[in-house]
Formats: C-alpha cells, sequence, structure tokens
C-alpha cells in the first residue's frame, strides 16, 4: 500500500545556478530505488540511525572499508568523443586493487562510457573517439590484444544478459579459448564450480547445471553474470548498475558479493543508487556532464562534499 | 508538500487497511470495491465498427473452411485410392491401371530432392544472413544482397528452371548430369534439379535466420566481447545457437516449399517416371541420374497429364500433403520445443 514515489525523502528543492556552470542542472526528484528504510541522503544515515533506533540500520552502521592494494588501472587525461559530443573530459582516475571505486552522477554524465572505455567496449561504437592514457599493470590497453585486456578487465552489465544456454555453459563459454582444441567438459567442470561459488550462486544451481539459464531468477541470472565474468579471472571487475533491473533482496546479496569480491579484485562500479555508492564503495567519483567533479574516500565524500555540485547531487537536489 | 506518512511512529501499528491504492482520490471513492468484470458487448459499438468485426470473424471462419475442405476432400479421395502396394512399387508405363504399378519411385525422388535442396541453401542462407546482420559493410553491398534475395524469392519458379536448364547445360556443369557422346549435355537431373530447387527455400531460411539474429539484443553480444571473445566466437558460440529454432522453422518451410515444386521438376528433372541412374558411381549414379517426384507423377496423372490415372493421382496428391503437412506441423513442434528450452528468441528480446 506504500507507494514507493511518495515515501521517499523529498529535499527542498535549490534552484540557485551551480557556482560556474552556464547550464543548470536538470531539476528531477531522485527517486531512491531502495528499501524505505534507508530513503535518506547518506550524510544522514547516522542521524537516522540516533533518531529511530532502527536495529537494522544500526546493525548496518558505517560500512567497513576496503584495504587498498596496488593500482591496477590507471586512467590519465581520458577523453571521450561520440562524434562531436564530448562525452568523458579529461578524467584522471586510479583503480586499485582491494577496493571499489563507485561512479556516480545524473544520467547521461558519462559514467557508463568511462567505464565501456576501460573495457575497450566503446570501440564497437563506430562514432566514438578516444584520447588520454589508460593503463593496466603499467602497460597501455591499446598495445595489449583487445581479446585479452577483456578477459582481464571483465564486465557485468546492467540487464541479466546469461546466453541463451545451460548455466554450466554459460560459465564454461568464458574459459573455453578460441583455439582449435576446446577443453572437454570434465577439465572445465572445477573451474566452472569454482567460479558459481565465488559468485555466491552455486548451492542454488548445483543440482541443475545444465538447465537452461533464462530459467534462473533476475538476481540468479546477474550472479551468474558475475561468475561468468569471474570464471577468466580478471584483474578488474567493472560494473554498470548491476542492481537497478533487481529487487532489493538480490540487491542485498549482490552487494554483499561485490564487498566480498573486492579483496582480490579492484571493481569499478556504476550507480545511480547513492546508497549503494555509499554501502560499497571504498572510493567514490562523482561525475557531471562529462567532468570528473569530486573523488575521494566515500566517507570523505559523502559527509564532507568540497564542490558545491556533489553536493546539491548528494543533497537530493537535482538527480 | 503533502507527503503521506506512515502510521505514527508511536502508535500501535494498524492492520492494513483495505482502501483502494490513492486514499485521496476523490472519484474513485464512491466506487464498490466489488468490481465486476462486465464482457464488452458489441451493440454499443458504432456500425461500421460491427460489420468490420464480422467481417473479421467471417475472413478467419472462410480460411479455416477452405484449409479444412482441401484436407478433408483430398483425404477423401486419397484414402479411398491409398494402398500400401502403391508406395512400394515403382511406377511402369500401363495403359492398364491395374499394372502401371504404384509411386515409390515418385516418393524416393521428392526426399532425394527435398534434401539436395535444403542442404545446398540452408548453409548459404546462414552465412548470408549472419553476414548482413552481423557484418553487413559497406552498406551498398548488403542492400544489394538483400535485394538479390528478394529478387530470387520473387522468380517464379518456372523461370528459375529455365534458368538452371541454360546453365546446367554448360559443359562445365556436365558432371552434374547425362553428358552424350557429342559433348552435348542434358542437364537435367537430381543434382541440377536440386540445385535450383535451392534457390526455392533460400530466401524462406534467410528471412527465418536474419530475423532471429536481429531479434537478439545487442547486450548480448557485447556480454560475449566483454568476456574477451572475438566476434566469430560470438557468432558461432552464442549468435547462431540462439536461432536455431529460427533456422530449423525456415529450413522446415522451404522443404515444405521444395516438395510441392512442379515446374522446376518438369524442366529440370526429365519426365522419367522411375529413378534412371546415370554413369557409374555407386550413389551418384542415382545423383546424376534422372527420375520423378511426387509432384510429376500427380500431373503426369491427372487428367492433363499423358498418364490419365485419376486415381493413383489424388493417393500421390494425399501423401504429398501429407509430407507437406508433417513438415509445417514440424515447424510448430521445433517453435514450441524452442520457447520450452528458453532459447526462443523473442525471450531473449523481451528484456
Amino acid at each position: 500500500m506504500i507507494d514507493p514515489h511518495e515515501n521517499t525523502a523529498r529535499p527542498a528543492r535549490t534552484t540557485e545556478e551551480p557556482a560556474n556552470g552556464t547550464m543548470p542542472p536538470p531539476i528531477r526528484r531522485i527517486t531512491l530505488d531502495s528499501q524505505p528504510s534507508v530513503a535518506l541522503p547518506p550524510s544522514q544515515d547516522a542521524v537516522a540511525i540516533a533518531n529511530t533506533g532502527d536495529r537494522s540500520l544500526a546493525a548496518a552502521g558505517r560500512p567497513t572499508r576496503g584495504v587498498a592494494g596496488p593500482e591496477r588501472m590507471t586512467i590519465s587525461d581520458l577523453s571521450v568523443y561520440y562524434g562531436d559530443n564530448h562525452a568523458v573530459k579529461h578524467v584522471s582516475l586510479p583503480i586499485r586493487q582491494g577496493e571499489v571505486l563507485a561512479l556516480i552522477g545524473p544520467s547521461g554524465c558519462g559514467k557508463t562510457t568511462l567505464l565501456r572505455t576501460l573495457n575497450r567496449l566503446t570501440e564497437l561504437t563506430g562514432t566514438a573517439r578516444r584520447e588520454g592514457l589508460i593503463t593496466l599493470d603499467g602497460t597501455d590497453i591499446d598495445s595489449l590484444e583487445v581479446t585479452e585486456h577483456r578477459r582481464r578487465v571483465s564486465m557485468v552489465f546492467q540487464q541479466p544478459n546469461p546466453f541463451p544456454m545451460s548455466v554450466f555453459d554459460n560459465v564454461a563459454y568464458a574459459l573455453r579459448e578460441q583455439g582449435a582444441k576446446r577443453p572437454k567438459k570434465k577439465v572445465l567442470e572445477p573451474y566452472v564450480v569454482d567460479a558459481l561459488q565465488r559468485a555466491g550462486l552455486y548451492d542454488e544451481v548445483a543440482s541443475n547445471l545444465d538447465h537452461p539459464a533464462l530459467r534462473l531468477s533476475g538476481g540468479q541470472q546477474q550472479r551468474l553474470c558475475i561468475a561468468r565474468a569471474l570464471a577468466a579471472r580478471p584483474e578488474v571487475l567493472l560494473m554498470d548498475e548491476p542492481c537497478s533491473a533487481l529487487d532489493p533482496k538480490s540487491t542485498n546479496v549482490i552487494e554483499e558479493l561485490i564487498v566480498e569480491l573486492r579483496k582480490e579484485l579492484a571493481i569499478v562500479i556504476v550507480t545511480h543508487n547513492l546508497q549503494q555508492a555509499y554501502r560499497v564503495g571504498d572510493h567514490v567519483a562523482f561525475m557531471y556532464l562529462g567532468d570528473l567533479v569530486e573523488y575521494g574516500p566515500t566517507d570523505d565524500l559523502f559527509d564532507n562534499p568540497k564542490a558545491a555540485r556533489t553536493r546539491d547531487y548528494i543533497g537530493g537536489a537535482f538527480g | 508538500m503533502s507527503v503521506p506518512t506512515r502510521p505514527g511512529g508511536t502508535a500501535p501499528p494498524l492492520p492494513p487497511l483495505p482502501l483502494p491504492r490513492s486514499p485521496g482520490g476523490g472519484g474513485r471513492q464512491g466506487r464498490s470495491p466489488k468490481k465486476k468484470r462486465v464482457n464488452e458487448s458489441i451493440s454499443t459499438w458504432r456500425l461500421t465498427d460491427r460489420i468490420g468485426y464480422v467481417l473479421m470473424w467471417a475472413a478467419g471462419l472462410l480460411l479455416c473452411a477452405i484449409g479444412i475442405g482441401i484436407l478433408a476432400y483430398m483425404a477423401f479421395k486419397g484414402v479411398q485410392y491409398l494402398r500400401p502396394q502403391l508406395l512400394l512399387s515403382s511406377p511402369t508405363a500401363d495403359v492398364d491401371q491395374s499394372s502401371s504399378g504404384g509411386f515409390l519411385d515418385p516418393l524416393l525422388g521428392t526426399i532425394l530432392i527435398t534434401l539436395i535442396g535444403i542442404v545446398i541453401a540452408t548453409p548459404i542462407a546462414i552465412g548470408a544472413a549472419t553476414w548482413i546482420v552481423e557484418y553487413g559493410r559497406p552498406t551498398w553491398l548488403a542492400r544489394l544482397i538483400d535485394s538479390g534475395i528478394e529478387i530470387i524469392a520473387g522468380t517464379p519458379d518456372i523461370v528459375i528452371a529455365l534458368f538452371g536448364l541454360v546453365l546446367f547445360q554448360q559443359s562445365i556443369f556436365g558432371w552434374m548430369s547425362f553428358t552424350a557422346a557429342g559433348g552435348a549435355v542434358f542437364g537435367r537431373s537430381f543434382l541440377t534439379a536440386g540445385a535450383m530447387m535451392s534457390l526455392i527455400a533460400l530466401p524462406m531460411v534467410f528471412a527465418a535466420t536474419r530475423e532471429g539474429l536481429q531479434s537478439i539484443p545487442l547486450h548480448i553480444r557485447e556480454a560475449s566481447y566483454a568476456l574477451g571473445k572475438t566476434k566469430a566466437a560470438t557468432i558461432r558460440r552464442v549468435l547462431l545457437p540462439s536461432v536455431k529454432a529460427n533456422i530449423s522453422t525456415g529450413a522446415a518451410l522451404g522443404m515444405g516449399r521444395i516438395a510441392g515444386d512442379t515446374a522446376i521438376i518438369v524442366v529440370l528433372l526429365g519426365a522419367s517416371l522411375t529413378l534412371d541412374p546415370e554413369g557409374n558411381v555407386p550413389g551418384l549414379d542415382v545423383l546424376k541420374g534422372t527420375g520423378s517426384t511426387l509432384t510429376s507423377y500427380v500431373y503426369n496423372n491427372s487428367p492433363a497429364g499423358e498418364g490419365n490415372a485419376p486415381q493413383k493421382a489424388y493417393a500421390a496428391a494425399f501423401v504429398l500433403l501429407l509430407i507437406v503437412l508433417a513438415l509445417n506441423f514440424a515447424v510448430d513442434l521445433i517453435a514450441r520445443s524452442g520457447a520450452k528450452n528458453g532459447l526462443e528468441t523473442s525471450r531473449l528480446g523481451a528484456r
């Protein structure tokens, strides 16, 4: 009976012009697609806990942050153009192992483009052009063979998109080389099981690995896609709004999985959901109209945003 | 701004009220909660709409009646004259109907020509469809191929047959049919007829494959590329397996068309009643030789043909109809089993 749109917190709209921008930010109410219990701007979580005494919130508390490891990928002065459209403007970011980098920002701000550029998927778009340097473990990614690069920097998409084959084959597909010799099912089985276990799906599908993957639920399908992405043992995992098509429960499962996975991988996640960025991100990068406005540790960025636009966005003035 | 809140924080939680969705919605409140679904009656429609509605029903029923009528008439006539002996004996030319044999050879001929045609057509059609959907560059070439296939689909089969006869009488195609001592190529054989028959089935397989591939959303391809797979691997391991049902459907429809075609048989298969092997290589000799199919048999034995044995024509026509119906039924079956396995492409496209 509770309309989720009615129940979200509605912060007062600030209609003032951005400090330097010539273009006013699009005024649109943020609809937060998570449980009503946390539908407050994240910086007020502590206040919310104090006020309501809600057990679940208090138990969650402030998420523990990952320990940053070595830098796996470095983006320096990256620009991406679609024709004349300058979609990503001179962005520089480090991507470290052991932590989650969350990219936030309003729609059309270049988050997804940036993510796809890391995987060199933007190259599939005819009009796309890229400037600047991206390195993977110190090597320019352009000097790597594209398929090898994509095996090392894997990606999970917004829509769960398992291939129309069995659960087993979906994961095995990532492992099978394109060479003349295809490994037998027996050889692949332990690797497939391992990938499914890491994605937290194995217990649910163990007895029916031969069933079509499209029969799984949406959340299971998305975890299957994660398993598929993990199977090739990538160093970096890119996630493009992995939970936006899922229900809150599946979202929760996947968020826990992300937190678990960051120990061994560098993870970059694009999200529209500020709570999610707050819960899983160790560093957050806020992008707006192609610019990287602010980058910093999650707690700093949410508690004391430096830029006015970040403050407005996090406060919900525009989205 | 009125933000509806949940029932007060300190008060005991109230049981949920059986209210309609928007309590403050004004006009909706007076409505009875027990809403009975009433069937819409067409008596409230405009006259023209009512006439249209009735005509649509009539059109559907008419088609049903025609289909059932043909089937029932053929079944009545066919079963009447169909004897197991007819299926098992070869035809012979005889004025006496009791000794002119059955239609074993035409039946085998139909099966053979259908197989040859579809075996040639399917790989070419799949290749062309895959190229158009997955590559399709340069655009002018893609458009050219597209219209080329449209032309093939639109060409009357008798024209295809005559073109085939001219083509296969060239001496480089001498290996495909009987070649006379002087070097003149006969141009008529199962191979040449099958090759031209493939053109009848090709547009159907092509269209079905292309439609299937186009309905696979882009993100499925991207998912494969993102795993570090090449385009070739993506096509072979992901895209083509997921349009298997489409390909089978197209192939079954194409086979139905081949089995039912007459003009190409009459022109390109010669009109010998029995299988008439040519040369001495086992297997190839039948392919190189001439023969007949059920369609040409029906034609020959109809009152219009030389044989003039209508009873046998009816029996053969009934068998032919059963073959084509079985193929159409197979199409349904394939599509349904595809849906059951979650392999149907429309399920992919549904997201």
